[in-house]
């Protein structure tokens, strides 16, 4: 029950701004923003309502309203940053396309690629270490190449076409 | 009274399932052939026992039985016979009763199959196959019962029951809620079975693997069994992905293929694992390297495919609450955690016996190479897995909901798509076993100077943009690669078999299919990464209202707007709303009409933007008619995408298709191995 009445009370707050803003574009100097200007920052944010989809392209009514907020706000002459801070205040960070502590959401696939990375460099350094000695063996150096016979025999023809 | 038969139905094939399990168990420790013939017969029972229950499910989905809560939520009187039945895999609970359903058909298949030289896996395979059974039946039987029905209590209550309440009647709405609308779709009807039949058939190379780790018999036979299988269930998988895209293109109205969405990257994931997996055992089989991590690549897709079935359609990962109300998502997480780790402990158990046979000896050589493809792979798997979990992860530790979009996964896995490109282009000319600088630089250096000049061209003609130049550079030198290796193949045999060029070409693809089939693989890859080069660099879009006459301009075409026209289509419960908008060259010539348009489902009150589509080579003209201007006389507001190459991405799925096709077909004897000098070399022409 509370959580609807809060819900409600965001949204005639949210009402009352769009109104409220609308009523301030009508005396801006700037011209109206074109779609095109509203959907730029549109694309950057999230809808706060549907899962996983930017807001330049919901099709719900809550998303419509927004992009008009976001229309007023672009003629009052609020930057783009504005208009990203002023939804993360409302609805969180979760509005945003990225989390708001970038480096966080960076940090494990950059370990987990530097780590596997060197767990298969290690690998290599030790896979190839016996071998180095072995392969004063000239059976152990034809053999391994003689594995790839289809190499071999098209390097054979087209020796032989030379 | 049909709908309690179905779930009767269903429940047989759950105690089905469990018996060929003990059967099986019971059989193998008490050496009772007999015991395991008898789970084999009883897993064999499980599909015509799903196919009963199915037939059920979609009789009521046809009939319109909406006291049935599975069908009320999925289908309406206004729907077509066609999507009431492919609303079989509109919901949660018809979609894991199909994926039963399709699991018990590939079991049963493999189980048909001759056993006589791999005795000692059958009961084991037949142990994992029905265990999985098991539990998926399980999930529909206690928690995703799709049949369940309306009952209305003394006091007026009504609810969903699987069993009838006291003092209550049968209660049957007098319409269903419908199918949504983005579900209605023609993609929708082959995109999930597709990915579903991608899932299902990755478990049965886990169920071999497992078998072959459980008896100790770990030389490369189950990999040579399920060689094949691999590949179908990569092509399906493939597929699946594809055609989802194409649907998202089609349907979703924001002038893209894939979005990165939690539920893309689901069915992603395993596809990862799989297409490493692919190249990885090629390394085992050549040259009997890397058993330990084929094995744990292949636990991991069979565990990837269950975490995607689930995230699938459960939006559980929306919020740690969703997760915790979800009575299924608990039980999903355990039966992963207890697979992996009882897969993984096993590993470790024979350890020994995965020992390689050979060494590495050169850094060059293909098979090192591969494993560089690998952690290529596996890093945008952890890419994709960090960005799915990481909300939750959030949510959980920091209380702030965040979202994780596009940006992240372009960012993070951008750098791997390229070097992966590269790889491609100098893999194929490295030799297994050993290979040098000397040796590989003889080989690429005619296919880079043709790419060089291909981006030359590309920037005095067509962008300066680094990013691209960088892209178009790869997927030059990785077609230039191919070719100069398939024409390097097809003269040799020209010239040795006195076959003309074209024969030469197509006896060569027969005789070592797979290699081949790679290599096509490998160039519909590049034609769908022109296409991804192109929408992802180069898309432009501009939005307008427009009056009937007035025109938008972008990228040199121009898109006048002729008409609007709505109207009600009461029998299907739709109104269409269409508009006819013309587009024009630059230098005014008319390309064609377009006809995008909205369609309104009264049903589900939700709306579905078709776009208007003028296709070519170069680029794609995509106008969609946008209502969140109201659709006034004074006008109507048009969204225009220019997606530039994008048609190649789907050219190149089509060759995909084609080269799995070649690649996957079966060989006369595909398991024929020569012995030579105590070591197994296999056969060109059958194993290449």
């Amino acid at each position: 029950m509370s959580k609807n009445f809060l819900r409600d009370t965001q949204y005639a707050i949210l009402l009352l701004l769009i109104l409220l803003s609308s009523a301030t574009t009508v005396f801006a100097q700037d011209p109206t923003p074109t779609d095109d200007e509203v959907n730029r920052i549109a694309k950057e944010l999230y809808c706060p309502v549907c899962e996983s989809t930017p807001l330049d392209v919901c099709p719900t009514e809550a998303c419509r309203q927004w992009r008009e907020l976001i229309r007023s706000m672009l003629a009052e002459g609020k930057s783009e940053e504005e208009i990203k801070q002023y939804f993360v205040t409302q609805y969180g960070a979760r509005v945003l396309s990225e989390p708001p502590n970038r480096w966080a959401s960076y940090l494990v696939p950059v370990a987990a690629f530097l780590l596997g990375a060197f767990l298969l460099f290690r690998g290599f350094r030790l896979w190839l270490r016996p071998v180095t000695a072995e392969s004063a063996s000239p059976k152990d150096e034809a053999e391994s190449v003689s594995q790839d016979d289809y190499v071999r025999q098209l390097e054979e023809e087209l020796k032989k076409r030379k | 009274m049909i709908a309690d038969f179905g779930f009767g139905v269903l429940l047989v094939a759950f105690l089905a399932s469990l018996y060929s399990v003990i059967a099986a168990l019971y059989g193998e420790f008490n050496k009772i052939p007999a015991m395991v013939e008898s789970a084999r017969r009883a897993m064999l029972l499980t599909w015509p026992l799903l196919t009963l229950a199915a037939g059920i499910l979609v009789y009521l989905l046809v009939n319109d039985h909406y006291e049935v809560k599975f069908v009320y939520e999925v289908t309406s009187r206004a729907m077509p016979t066609y999507l009431k039945v492919t609303a079989w895999w509109g919901g949660q609970a018809g979609s894991l009763l199909f994926w039963s359903w399709l699991m018990s058909a590939f079991a049963s298949l493999v189980t048909l199959r001759k056993w006589d030289r791999d005795r000692e896996f059958l009961p084991w395979v037949i142990v994992v196959a029905s265990v999985t059974l098991a539990f998926f039946i399980g999930m529909n039987l206690f928690f995703e019962n799709p049949f369940r029905q309306f009952y209305q209590t003394f006091n007026n209550e009504i609810a969903a029951y699987t069993f009838q309440p006291a003092n209550s009647i049968l209660f049957t709405p007098a319409d269903g809620q419908g199918l949504n609308p983005l579900l209605r779709h023609p993609g929708m009807i082959i995109h999930p079975p597709m990915l579903y039949l991608g899932f299902v058939s990755f478990v049965i190379p886990y169920a071999f693997a497992m078998a072959a780790l459980i008896t100790g018999r770990t030389d490369d036979r189950w990999i040579r069994l399920t060689r094949r299988w691999t590949l179908w269930a990569w092509l399906f998988l493939s597929a699946g992905l594809v055609l989802g895209g194409r649907w998202a293109y089609d349907v979703l109205g924001w002038g893209g293929y894939w979005g990165w969405d939690p539920v893309e990257i689901a069915a992603f994931m395993p596809w990862l694992t799989g297409t490493a997996f692919l190249h990885s055992v090629m390394i085992q089989e050549k040259r009997g390297m890397f058993k330990h991590w084929n094995m744990l690549l292949v636990i991991l897709t069979y565990d990837l495919v269950i975490f995607g079935t689930f995230l699938t359609r459960s939006g559980v990962l929306s919020s740690v609450h969703a997760f915790a109300q979800s009575a299924i998502g608990p039980l999903f997480f355990a039966f992963i955690g207890i697979t992996l780790i009882t897969s993984v402990a096993l590993i470790i158990y024979r350890w020994d016996l995965l020992k390689s046979e050979t060494q590495m000896t050169s850094l060059l050589s293909r098979e090192a190479l591969f494993l560089l493809n690998n952690l290529l792979f596996m890093s945008i798997l952890v890419v994709c897995f960090w960005g799915v979990i990481y909300p939750l992860i959030s949510e959980l530790f920091t209380g702030q909901k965040v979202t994780v979009g596009p940006p992240f996964y372009e960012r993070a896995t951008g750098p791997l798509w390229a070097t992966l490109l590269l790889l491609m282009g100098i893999a194929p000319l490295s030799a297994w076993g050993h290979s040098t600088l000397k040796t590989l630089g003889r080989a690429i250096w005619i296919p880079a100077f043709g790419a060089v000049i291909v981006t030359a061209a590309l920037f005095v003609t067509y962008t300066q943009n680094v990013f691209a130049l960088v892209g178009f550079f790869l997927v030059a030198l990785v077609i230039l690669v191919t070719i100069y290796e398939y024409g390097r193949g097809a003269y040799a045999r020209s010239r040795s078999q006195g076959e003309n060029i074209f024969t030469a070409f197509w006896n060569l693809t027969g005789r070592n299919r797979r290699r081949y089939g790679g290599y096509i693989i490998h160039l519909s890859m590049m034609l769908m990464a022109i296409g991804i080069l192109g929408i992802e660099l180069f898309q432009v879009e501009t939005q307008g209202t427009l009056a009937v006459g007035d025109s938008l301009q972008l990228s040199g075409y121009t898109v006048r707007y002729k008409e609007v026209a709505s109207w009600d289509n009461p029998g299907a419960g739709v109104n269409h709303t269409r508009a006819v908008v013309e587009v024009y060259d630059k230098n005014g010539n008319l390309l064609g009409n377009l006809h995008p348009r909205k369609d309104y489902y009264y049903d589900t009150q939700q709306p579905m933007t078709i776009p208007g589509q003028l296709a070519s080579l170069k680029d794609e003209v995509y106008v969609l008619l946008i209502d969140w201007e109201p659709i006034t006389p004074v006008g109507t507001t048009f969204k225009i995408f220019v997606n530039p190459l994008v048609n190649w991405l789907w050219l190149g799925s089509l060759l995909f298709l084609v080269g799995v096709i070649i690649a996957a077909w079966p060989d006369k004897d595909p398991e024929r191995v020569t012995v030579r000098d105590g070591k197994r070399v296999p056969q060109a022409s059958a194993a290449d």
